[in-house]
């Protein structure tokens, strides 16, 4: 009986040494680098890039697995940004030229299924079932995450609108 | 000519002396314009957000009647122009370059011109209390009539914040072409020394400067006239250069004074205000009368007969054109504003409205306008800015898109006075390159800010969510307890039963 409950207790506190050494030895360092980037990324999770969420995004830039120019809503800027960050040179041509979209519902095919704002990354979409959904155009980052679910095909994405307070003077056509 | 000037004055850096080309209509006396057919009246005439129209489609209005208030501090409100029918709320096009369209008001006037129910007349206005000033002019939608539609308001509270001691009347206009200034302190200079009087009550101050071009001899006449009941009031002739109408470079022709760069003159104890802005404070503070009409000068090469017109906010272009014989040719260009620093207008159907000191049609002799050539780096445009910056290293900067550069280069302290590119012997658009510059660096500060807000909201999602989860798993938990406990109850009852039937 006594013998049992030492080589019980003498095995435990030697796996448990064992344990917490092993843990501390192999213990894997998450790469500051890789936080700095997903700081960097929209942080919406959206998934446009082809990884599970911005972290494994991350993850990928900062292992060099993916190009720079992965993000669609980040953009040319983020591009950009994300290029110096890792010093390596961004090929832009390679990116879709496309202007940053958003969604926006008609509302006249919305049945109120509720299935694109249970969706939304962003709480982008406001409605309740049976009732109209509409888009805060201020919150959509165009992930188009409503866009595939909609059982009705009511979104379109839909290029920001110039408005009087986002225009401003194009660059001067002639180069000097 | 009365002498006027007892001060000393300062130089400033830099500027030009462009054409003055005022003489087309220096003196024309002003004339009242028709009623228009229809009215266009933007919701957003000012710096700062849009006014919520409060009327309705179909609602009838009189002159002077709140169609639309301030949203927030930094606002105006929006006041019927003439009496009439509210045609329709919705877009139309701004009197702005890109022609975009803006929420606008169309009001179709009734002909009969009926003011709404006008206070009595303040007689002794100069009794009112600063902030009963300050509210009269808020509620007036007054804003700032030199062009930079900054709501006044705002600027007569600054009291609060500053310790001011000067109030500088800007009535340099020292935009060529553009003389509706001029005419107005030729003719109503009375009306301006009482609002001017108004404003230094609004903002507590004890000395106020007007500030008048040399080229502008009678004007300085009839406001010196004016303004000798006045001790307190002080008019002065400023030389005449361009861009001495930059309140900051005004301030410092003045007092020697320079304002430090991205700050505001009142950190020097100073606040500027133009000069028919302080007609309209005296308009509104006196009478009880909105602004909702403004003088506007009618000129260019391309104009049968220029002149100054007082019109209603909301006429079209078109019809002040009309009213000035039309057009002689074609013109190469309309402008909203004056030649240095107005905008180009995309069509004439566009509304006058509380920033428009100027309409000038010019031919295509007057625009000049020549193909770009390289940067010669002469240097002319650094002689030139009145600010001492190196417009040819912004440009260049700006031109590759290196944003941040051209702000390191002083991209921020340019007040886009239009110097460097006056001078400019290769023609470059310098100005149009920081413009776009500067909306650029405005388009990527707002998507930073949406970023940011957009992981705000992400992050109180997944905390809704998590949250959402917890609560379902114990929810769950709590249901499985109570299945677990009923269904213990119950054996241990029919455990009960068996012994009991055992016994």
């Amino acid at each position: 009986m006594i013998t049992a409950i030492a080589i019980l207790t003498i095995l435990g506190i030697t796996l448990g040494i064992l344990l917490g050494a092993a843990a501390s030895y192999l213990a894997v360092d998450a790469n500051p680098l890789e936080q700095e980037i997903e700081q960097m990324l929209p942080g919406s999770q959206c998934g446009q890039c082809g990884f599970p969420g911005c972290s494994r995004a991350a993850t990928a830039l900062a292992s060099g697995e993916a190009d720079v120019t992965l993000c669609p809503p980040g953009g040319r800027n983020l591009a950009m940004d994300l290029a110096t960050k890792l010093g390596v040179d961004a090929d832009l041509s390679a990116m879709k030229d496309k202007a940053p979209m958003i969604a926006r519902i008609h509302d006249e095919l919305c049945i109120g299924c509720t299935k694109c704002f249970k969706r939304c990354p962003t709480d982008a979409i406001v409605g309740s079932s049976k009732q109209i959904h509409a888009v805060i155009s201020d919150a959509c980052t165009g992930c188009e995450k409503c866009f595939d679910i909609c059982p009705t095909e009511c979104i379109e994405m839909l290029p920001i609108p110039v408005t009087l307070q986002n225009w401003y003077w194009p660059k001067p056509a002639m180069a000097a | 000519m009365i002498s006027v000037n007892a001060q000393k004055l300062f130089r400033i850096r830099g500027g030009v002396h462009p054409q003055e080309n005022k003489h087309a209509t220096a003196g024309c006396r002003i004339v009242d314009a028709p009623i228009a057919q229809r009215l266009y009246i933007p919701l957003q005439q000012h710096i700062g957000a849009p006014a919520e129209p409060i009327v309705r489609r179909g609602m009838k209005v009189l002159k002077g009647d709140l169609l639309a208030n301030s949203q927030g501090v930094v606002s105006a409100p929006v006041h019927a122009p003439t009496s009439g029918t509210i045609h329709s709320i919705g877009k139309y096009p701004a009197p702005h370059p890109s022609g975009l369209p803006v929420l606008t008001i169309t009001l179709e006037p009734d002909g009969e011109d009926k003011w709404m129910a006008l206070p009595p007349e303040n007689s002794d206005p100069l009794s009112l209390e600063p902030e009963a000033i300050a509210g009269q002019v808020a509620a007036a939608g007054i804003v700032g009539m030199g062009g930079a539609t900054f709501p006044s308001a705002v600027k007569l509270n600054l009291r609060k914040r500053y310790r001011l001691h000067t109030l500088v009347i800007n009535a340099a206009e020292c935009e060529p072409y553009l003389t509706c200034d001029d005419q107005l302190m030729r003719e109503q200079p009375d009306g301006i020394i009482e609002g001017i009087r108004l404003i230094m009550r609004a903002l507590q101050v004890t000395k106020a400067i007007v500030a008048i071009e040399a080229n502008k001899p009678e004007a300085c006449s009839s406001m010196t006239k004016a303004a000798a009941a006045f001790d307190e009031i002080t008019v002065m002739t400023v030389p005449v250069r361009y861009p001495m109408g930059s309140e900051k470079h005004l301030v410092q022709a003045l007092t020697g004074k320079e304002t430090p760069a991205r700050a505001l003159t009142a950190d020097l104890g100073i606040v500027v205000h133009n000069v028919a802005t302080a007609n309209a404070v005296h308009n509104a503070v006196r009478y009880g009368k909105p602004l909702i009409s403004r003088v506007v000068t009618v000129s260019g090469g391309a104009v049968n007969r220029p002149g100054n017109i007082h019109t209603l906010i909301g006429t079209p272009v078109a019809d002040l054109i009309g009213l000035c014989g039309g057009f002689s040719e074609e013109p190469a260009r309309i402008i909203g504003g004056g030649p240095m620093m107005g905008q180009p207008l995309p069509e004439t159907r566009v509304p006058i409205v509380k920033g428009s000191g100027g309409i000038l049609a010019l031919t295509a002799q007057e625009v000049a306008r020549k193909q770009a050539m390289p940067c010669i780096r002469c240097g002319s445009c650094v002689n030139a800015c009145p600010c001492g910056l190196l417009p040819l290293e912004m440009a260049s900067r700006a031109r590759i898109g290196d944003f941040d550069a051209a702000v390191d280069f002083g991209l921020m302290d340019c007040i886009s006075c239009g110097s460097c590119s006056y001078v400019c012997p290769s023609h470059i658009p310098l100005v149009q390159y920081f413009s776009h510059a500067k909306g650029a660096l405005t388009e990527q500060q707002r998507r930073q800010h949406k970023q940011e807000e957009i992981r705000r909201l992400v992050e109180a999602r997944t905390e809704r969510m998590e949250a959402l989860k917890k609560a379902k798993r114990e929810a769950m938990e709590k249901r499985k307890k109570e299945i677990a406990a009923k269904k213990a109850a119950e054996k241990a009852a029919e455990l009960e039963k068996r012994s009991q039937a055992g016994a």
